[in-house]
């Protein structure tokens, strides 16, 4: 065997460095705040403190499985209908699929506003046909939805890549040996795509518990999820050792359920958009 | 049923551009109202554009864009050979996972990470202002490394090992064969890790939220406290601008890998035939 080489050796180093310096010292920092007080002596204050965040953790967890479970109901059935379409019209729709993706999140959400605004058009049609204007801003209702909204084709992409990936074979054999179509769905079609599934399911659900600009703009501050806390407590300086507790617990509880979830796909191949 | 599957994907994608078609077309309309379009009218892109905050938002974005991707593709290609030629699968493993993190902590995390960590240097080092540039410039690179390496790194495992043999035994030394044979080969890949780290830079808003300071503001951010308080047309305006950019961006990255792809075969050809 070759020995390797000192370039490849060292080709690392900058790489090594700056990962120890900016991707662990970063986590370590998260550690070390949590467990901190003002004066900068230990202690488990922080960590104690958050059962008072119980409802918090409550409302966020809430919305996003709500969002999760709603974008995997929409998304799903998509998926399958733009797989089953021609060739040229999949690309097509690939991409229109993919360009709200790059489109700012900021930009996606304000637009959602502006729809659903007491000035915006939705209401501008409803008086319009004589209805009575409905406040969408603040409610439950818009929060979820600004969610669907902007990770929805977080969901679409990695089931429709699993979809298109499908063995045609293996439907055709369902079909003959007796399985009509919506025991091929549920019996064939689901289980083999699976690991597109938990791929959409975890990239809808973290970016939905951590979010904390969907809820300012359409929750109009009336609803406080775990990244509306966070991020208010970095505003002070002597709350960020709360601050800090609270990004640990989150990133814990996400760690978890991220390993739960890979359990289930069986090591599927990783998709990433 | 399949009349059903159209109306479907139809209903959707209408649902999905709504907002962004109805921000688009009241980002001409003259009078300053959601539910009624008066007339065309440039009004709200003047109005952007006689304010420099808006134009110096985008000059930083664009620097913080251009450097953050440069520094992240540089470290992340030689990363990625690294990687791809370590014996030590332990070493392997563990560099793969490390470059994972920001990929799968929530933005909010890693912004609220970095942020602790300058916090706690800067009390360490006893400095005043720590945040702005410099640390906009680290945060960048280190949430766009991640992506460098998961683009460039399948190169380098898709390459023949006997090109670089052949290169080797044909004299070249081990750096002029990576400049000659392997970067080359592998370009693609850099330029696709390269546009989506610029695109990425670009449009991050989270994670510069934590590490940035008033004095610097990117673009994201300079929407972020303009959508603050009230609904301003100038940023329907200004989104206006960004989706058509975003738009060419995906058309060009697109275009640009299909074209690199195809050279790099027809360059990997000419080495096999033994061609200059």
């Amino acid at each position: 065997m070759k020995k390797q080489s000192v370039f490849e050796r060292i080709a690392a180093a900058p790489y090594v460095a700056w990962s120890a310096m900016f991707i662990i010292g970063p986590l370590l920092f998260v550690v070390f705040f949590a467990f901190t007080d003002a004066n900068g002596s230990f202690t488990l204050d922080n960590i104690l403190s958050l059962p008072s965040y119980s409802h918090t953790f409550g409302i966020s967890l809430g919305f996003s499985l709500i969002a999760t479970t709603i974008c995997l109901l929409i998304g799903y059935p998509l998926a399958y209908c733009m797989s089953r379409m021609s060739e040229r019209a999949r690309n097509v729709l690939t991409i229109l699929m993919m360009l709200p993706m790059w489109i700012s999140l900021l930009i996606r959400t304000y637009s959602l506003m502006a729809l659903l605004d007491n000035g915006g058009l939705v209401n501008g049609f409803l008086t319009g046909i004589g209805l009575p204007k409905v406040t969408f801003i603040g409610t439950e209702g818009a929060v979820i939805l600004g969610m669907i909204y902007d990770f929805l084709p977080y969901m679409v992409l990695p089931i429709y890549t699993s979809m298109t990936k499908l063995d045609r074979r293996y439907l055709e054999a369902a079909s003959d040996l007796g399985c009509n179509s919506v025991q091929t769905l549920f019996k064939v079609v689901l289980p083999l795509t699976m690991p597109g599934v938990i791929s959409g399911v975890t990239m809808v659900f973290v970016p939905s518990i951590s979010t904390f600009y969907i809820s300012q703009k359409l929750g109009g501050g009336v609803f406080d999820l775990l990244g509306d806390t966070i991020e208010r407590q970095f505003q002070l300086a002597d709350t960020y050792y709360i601050g800090a507790a609270i990004s640990l617990v989150m990133m814990i509880l996400i760690l978890i359920s991220l390993a739960i979830m890979n359990k289930f796909s069986d090591g599927g191949e990783d998709i990433i958009v | 049923m399949k009349f059903l599957s159209k109306f479907y994907i139809v209903i959707i994608f209408l649902i999905l551009y709504a907002p962004i078609l109805v921000v688009i077309l009241f980002s001409f309309n003259e009078s300053g109202s959601l539910s009624n379009f008066t007339g065309f009218s440039l009004y709200w892109y003047e109005d952007l554009f006689r304010n420099d905050e808006a134009l110096t938002a985008l000059k930083n974005s664009l620097v913080l864009a251009v450097f953050s991707s440069i520094l992240a593709t540089v470290l992340g290609t030689l990363a990625a050979f690294s990687i791809s030629r370590a014996k030590n699968k332990y070493y392997r493993r563990a560099m793969e996972s490390v470059s994972n993190i920001p990929m799968m902590n929530p933005d909010i995390v890693t912004g609220v990470s970095m942020m602790l960590l300058f916090v706690g240097v800067a009390q360490f080092a006893k400095a005043g202002s720590y945040l702005g540039f410099w640390t906009m410039l680290i945060a960048h690179t280190t949430f766009n490394l991640p992506y460098v390496i998961l683009s460039v790194l399948p190169k380098f495992r898709q390459m023949d090992k006997s090109l670089t043999e052949a290169a080797l035994d044909l004299g070249c030394t081990p750096v002029q064969t990576l400049f000659r044979v392997e970067l080359p080969y592998i370009m693609p890949g850099i330029v696709s890790g390269l546009m989506m780290s610029f695109t990425l830079s670009l449009d991050d808003f989270v994670i510069s939220h934590f590490v940035s300071s008033p004095d610097f503001k990117t673009l994201p951010l300079y929407i972020y406290t303009q959508t603050a308080h009230e609904v301003k047309f100038s940023m329907y305006a200004l989104c206006t601008i960004l989706i058509f950019v975003i738009l060419f961006l995906l058309i060009a990255v697109n275009v640009a890998g299909s074209m690199g792809e195809h050279r790099a075969r027809k360059k990997a050809g000419k080495i096999m035939m033994g061609g200059k």
